[in-house]
């Protein structure tokens, strides 16, 4: 927590919700969120690192409790994109669903660790001032993964149905191919692809941003009184129990929308 | 809520995690998870199958056991047929034995009489002669009777 300035609900909020930004050039984009990128970074290589060490050992024998934990996740998994994707998924959709759904959990489940305490801990131990845990509460990466998944659709398009039928799509579906309806086709298609990754983006960035504001919020109500504190405490409680909902929930939906946008791009009309 | 170029890191990142994924982590994996269910098929199969063959064999078993019954009870009773035909033969013969034993005594038994008969026809004769002689208080020349008595004898 700051100590410099007085602390006031704006300036208390203010600093959590500040990034620990580094400047790479001269305007506002050539810049780089450090704790988003180190925390989630960290995550993936602890994530994906711990899977593949499970993986390596793995056998096709009788597996051990923690191969089974593995199979149990993977197989949910492929489970639900079997239910959506109709191809062959081991290639790339189902690896990609893994890969979207653990990252996601574990960057959503940053939203764990109590905000306070945490500040204390990277502005004592590692002399960050300004330091956000949860890379999902930052709009890059939910738009970083959004945008990913929308070239991966277009590219799953073109090469499914080739560049001259994924054009012709744009101008003669969904609605026919009369050229006097090409331009509801093609404003129609407009839409549906600037929608899809920002409803997928923001839906995510959305909840987690939410929760963080909400675990602000109660704590500035701690910070009021002894009635404050009480109240902010349970209720602190009840939306940490609610988060864990939240949190999974978010994981699994934008896994489901990864892998039913990649889907739509391999089905002709 | 600033775009950055952390957008394009986060890509960047994303990008190899998926690659990392879909090369080392999935198809180890999977590749064991669908060994192991060929694994468990191929066994549920063979226990089927097994079963079966038990099913099959009992039932042979039960056939095979029923065929030696019958094929004892047949043997059964050719012996017993053969027993009573042997009997019957025996039978047969011992009759028949019997009665060429019974013809033969009868045979000789007739021999016999016969032959008595004729003793006693010429004890007959002698004592008629020794009985005449008596009477007669004379030999009687026996030399010049003999062919009355003879007659006699054969008459009698």
């Amino acid at each position: 927590m700051s100590t410099e300035h007085a602390l006031t609900p704006s300036s208390y909020i203010t600093h959590h919700l500040t990034f620990n930004s580094q400047s790479i050039g001269h305007s506002s984009f050539w810049s780089l969120h450090m704790d988003t990128l180190i925390v989630s970074g960290l995550l993936g290589l602890l994530t994906f690192g711990m899977l593949w060490w499970v993986v390596r050992g793995a056998t096709a024998g009788v597996p051990t409790k923690r191969q089974a934990v593995v199979e149990l996740l993977v197989e949910f998994i492929d489970d639900q994109v079997k239910g959506i994707f109709h191809g062959d998924r081991s290639k790339f959709i189902a690896p990609l669903a893994l890969t979207v759904f653990m990252w996601v959990l574990m960057m959503n489940a940053m939203d764990f660790l109590p905000i306070d305490v945490m500040a204390w801990v990277y502005e004592h131990v590692f002399g960050q001032e300004h330091w956000r845990a949860v890379p999902t509460s930052d709009i890059n990466t939910t738009f970083a993964l959004a945008l990913s998944v929308w070239f991966l659709m277009i590219f799953f398009s073109i090469k499914v149905k080739g560049l001259g039928g994924w054009i012709h799509e744009l101008f003669c579906a969904p609605f026919g191919s009369n050229p006097l309806i090409w331009p509801a086709n093609f404003l129609f298609n407009l839409i549906e692809y600037v929608s899809k990754p920002l409803s997928h983006a923001l839906r995510l960035f959305g909840n987690m941003y939410a929760g963080e504001i909400i675990f602000l919020l109660l704590g500035m109500w701690a910070a009021t009184g002894l009635v404050g504190t009480i109240f902010g405490a349970l209720l602190g409680a009840g939306w940490a129990v609610f988060h864990i909902l939240i949190v999974v929930l978010q994981a699994f939906i934008f896994m489901m929308l990864t892998v039913v946008y990649l889907a739509m791009a391999h089905e002709s009309h | 809520m600033d775009i950055t170029f952390t957008l394009i890191a986060q890509a960047l990142t994303f990008a190899i995690l998926i690659w990392f994924t879909a090369k080392f982590i999935w198809p180890p994996l999977m590749t064991a998870i669908e060994t192991r269910q060929k694994t468990i098929a191929d066994g549920l199969a063979a226990g089927e199958r097994g079963k079966h063959d038990l099913d099959l064999a009992a039932k042979r078993s039960a056939e095979m056991l029923r065929e030696a019954k019958q094929k004892a009870a047949d043997i059964l009773a050719a012996g017993d047929k053969r027993a009573s035909e042997i009997i019957e033969a025996a039978k047969v013969q011992a009759k028949v034995e019997g009665d060429r034993i019974i013809a033969g005594s009868k045979a000789e038994l007739e021999q016999e009489v016969f032959r008595a008969r004729e003793q006693l026809r010429s004890q007959v004769s002698a004592i008629a002669l020794a009985g005449a002689g008596k009477i007669l208080g004379r030999e009687i020349d026996a030399k010049a009777h003999n062919d009355l008595l003879d007659k006699l004898v054969a008459e009698m």
